[in-house]
């Protein structure tokens, strides 16, 4: 049913947008602003897609609410990648050709925004990823901008939280080799946690959508670690973490913010609860902003809010702020409405996305669900990190860990 | 020598389920030498329908032998019956045509369930336990309930089958149509409802092993199906395609590779590696294992 709304509003926004250009745009009053949104609604990561859009959704609706920008009510265009890097780039590549959206929102997997940001980047639209934490995803170009911190940080955190927090001095890591995040975040946990006086005493590899994990588990667990570092996705994981329990392994597993999904318990059951990883946010955090956003949330959608959720909410209103700002120029609004095919626009439309990415660079002190965001030279914020442990229901607050 | 024991166990209990599948590839080939890409799917498809099975009889909540037994059967018999029902639709209208045109409708057909399956159930699922699970320690090596009824469905299933093909008039019937459909046609022998009769016996192996995998992963989702009939296709390749012993022989070998390559060799090349060694093994024995050589006629 999901799908099928998907396909409306991208049939629906394909109509309007041939309409437009007939129209032949120009002196006409902008009637909207619109968004480009890729993301994983289906396929094997569907929840960090869900959770991202559910987020953006609300976003977008309360910016609506208070007028859009200046006036002009925000629409955004969902394509769905079916969790596959080859399509995030047709996706994005649909987005460019047929929406003409003013930015681009999405997306979460490191591997697929790294497929689609180089097109984002040669048309001159500004992509913020709300969750891509490797860090080559900014590397891309200058138009190019994520929400979340970066793996060297979160590895980093992990390995504190290990050897300080758990006095973990022996680990074992097993990483998905075809996942660009994985494969960073195992790498960096790595160093810091070697740097510290830990000892990594294997590294064992598997591939997405593997199911039998245990000719790696159980060469691992001979090794006696005292710890299992999974830097993977909530599918893996949850298998993961079954199949060492079953083989006999007790010591603890900890991963990354790729663990973080409702569908993590479901798949790991008691095999993953009292486990930890790091996230960018908790539900557990006392600030008023915070509770009122997974209040909200769970109005809305009946369920509390993972830390995608919240990574894309921060997304969409840093973006609308920016959009704002830009705004404030009447001229430079109708280049941001402006979604016409013909040529002779296109130098106030560029323009207009020239300032918009100018101004996203100038985030400052933004304060976000997820903490206060502040866009560095590389687009990266400088963000602090939580440890939670996961619970039959959902995620504990363990501690935050300051970049 | 405790670690390779269990990397044993584990090799074969992975080797038996890509031998179920196998089984399915490998006797469609062996009566109209198509591959049939959609046999992965069915697997799916059977995961699915046992899941719905397990919710609506209750066994999903109360997990029990016989309950375990009735969901099994009936997904089977769900698996047989979308077997017969491809064949009948998809294949049987081309069946004098050139095999090409019988292999891309079996890759359309195999796409076409992919996406009805992403379509009905979403993403991913996961999946109740059908029995009730418990753990011995033998000797320090883990031996888990799931793996002993993985042996034993398997075992048993292999014992039917060899049965059926030895020692009944349905399995003299489809040895007649695997030998030479016309031939046997002219012999009175329906080959058309022995060639169903196969699509319905490889689909329910593949059933049993949807319900295995999905029993002890405790996921399912709607592209389960490639990777398994990936590999179980090449484990009926491996084994001699056609051939049922060389099915079974094919998936334990290449569970067993896979394993042994992860665990003692490299997990990060473990595909290049597992099939590596069974390029070799075709380059010395290019009919596979068990497969006889047929001179092609010009």
């Amino acid at each position: 049913m999901r799908l099928a709304t998907h396909f409306l509003a991208a049939f629906l926004a394909a109509c309007s947008g041939g309409l437009a250009a007939c129209g032949g745009g120009g002196a006409d009053e902008p009637k909207e602003i619109v968004v480009g949104e890729y993301g994983s609604l289906t396929g094997t990561a569907a929840t960090f897609g869900i959770s991202t859009d559910n987020g953006i959704k609300m976003a977008t609706e309360e910016q609506n609410a208070k007028g859009g920008i200046a006036g002009v009510p925000i629409r955004v265009v969902v394509e769905d990648d079916q969790s596959k890097a080859e399509e995030a780039a047709t996706a994005v590549n649909k987005l460019l050709s047929r929406d003409r959206p003013v930015a681009i929102l999405g997306e979460v997997s490191s591997s697929r925004t790294l497929a689609a940001a180089p097109l984002a980047q040669a048309a001159g639209v500004p992509m913020i990823s709300p969750s891509s934490t490797s860090p080559k995803v900014t590397q891309v170009g200058d138009y190019i901008f994520r929400t979340c911190f970066i793996d060297p940080f979160q590895g980093t955190a992990i390995a504190k939280f290990a050897y300080t927090s758990k006095g973990v001095r022996k680990v074992a890591i097993l990483k998905d080799v075809k996942n660009d995040y994985s494969v960073g975040l195992a790498q960096f946990f790595s160093e810091t946690f070697t740097q510290m006086g830990g000892t990594v005493i294997g590294e064992e590899a598997y591939s997405e959508a593997d199911v039998d994990f245990k000719a790696q588990l159980t060469s691992m667990i001979a090794l006696q670690p005292e710890a299992l570092f999974v830097p993977g996705y909530y599918t893996e994981v949850g298998l993961i973490a079954r199949q060492a329990r079953e083989l006999g392994f007790t010591g603890l597993l900890l991963g990354g913010d790729g663990w973080d999904s409702s569908k993590l318990v479901e798949i790991g059951g008691e095999a993953i609860i009292g486990n930890y990883f790091t996230n960018h946010y908790s539900v557990d955090d006392p600030n008023p902003e915070v509770q009122a956003f997974i209040a909200k949330y769970q109005a809305k959608y009946g369920e509390k809010p993972d830390g995608l959720a919240a990574l894309g909410y921060d997304s969409a209103r840093i973006l609308y702020q920016s959009m704002e700002a830009v705004a404030a120029d009447p001229a430079m609004l109708a280049g941001l409405a402006d979604r016409s095919s013909v040529p002779a626009t296109k130098g106030a439309r560029d323009a207009a996305r020239k300032a918009l990415r100018d101004q996203i660079a100038k985030t400052s002190g933004f304060k976000g669900v997820t903490g206060t965001i502040t866009m560095d030279a590389d687009r990266n914020p400088t963000k602090p990190a939580v440890v939670v442990e996961v619970t039959a229901d959902g995620t504990r607050f363990v501690e935050a860990i300051a970049p | 020598m405790t670690l390779l024991l269990q990397q044993l166990l584990n090799g074969f209990s992975l080797g038996a389920i890509y031998a179920l599948i196998a089984l399915g590839y490998t006797m469609v080939y062996g009566t109209l030498q198509l591959i049939n890409f959609a046999h992965g799917e069915v697997y799916m498809m059977g995961a699915f329908a046992a899941l719905y099975l397990a919710k609506v009889s209750g066994v999903a909540d109360n997990p029990t032998i016989p309950g375990a037994i009735v969901v099994m059967l009936g997904a089977m018999a769900f698996c047989a019956v979308l077997g017969m029902t491809i064949e009948r639709v998809a294949y049987r209208p081309l069946r004098n045509s050139s095999r090409l045109n019988m292999l891309i409708t079996a890759i359309g057909v195999s796409l076409l369930l992919q996406n009805l399956g992403l379509l009905m159930f979403g993403a991913l699922q996961d999946f109740p336990s059908l029995l009730p699970e418990a753990r011995w320690t033998v000797s320090g090596v883990m031996v888990r309930s799931n793996d002993l009824v993985i042996f034993g469905v398997t075992a048993t299933l292999m014992v039917v089958l060899t049965w059926i093909v030895e020692r009944t008039q349905l399995g003299r019937a489809m040895r007649a149509v695997s030998h030479s459909r016309d031939a046997a046609a002219l012999m009175g022998i329906p080959a058309d409802r022995i060639v169903v009769a196969t699509f319905a016996i490889g689909s329910v192996l593949a059933g049993a092993a949807a319900v295995l995998v999905a029993m002890d992963k405790h996921t399912i989702r709607p592209d389960m199906g490639m990777t398994f009939g990936l590999k179980a296709f090449v484990a009926a390749v491996l084994g001699g395609i056609g051939s049922v012993p060389g099915a079974v022989a094919g998936g334990l070998l290449l569970g067993l590779a896979e394993t042994l390559v992860s665990g003692y060799v490299s997990s990060t090349f473990r595909d290049a590696i597992a099939f590596l060694l069974l390029i070799l093994i075709l380059l010395y024995k290019p009919s596979g294992l068990f497969g006889k050589h047929v001179p092609e006629k010009v």
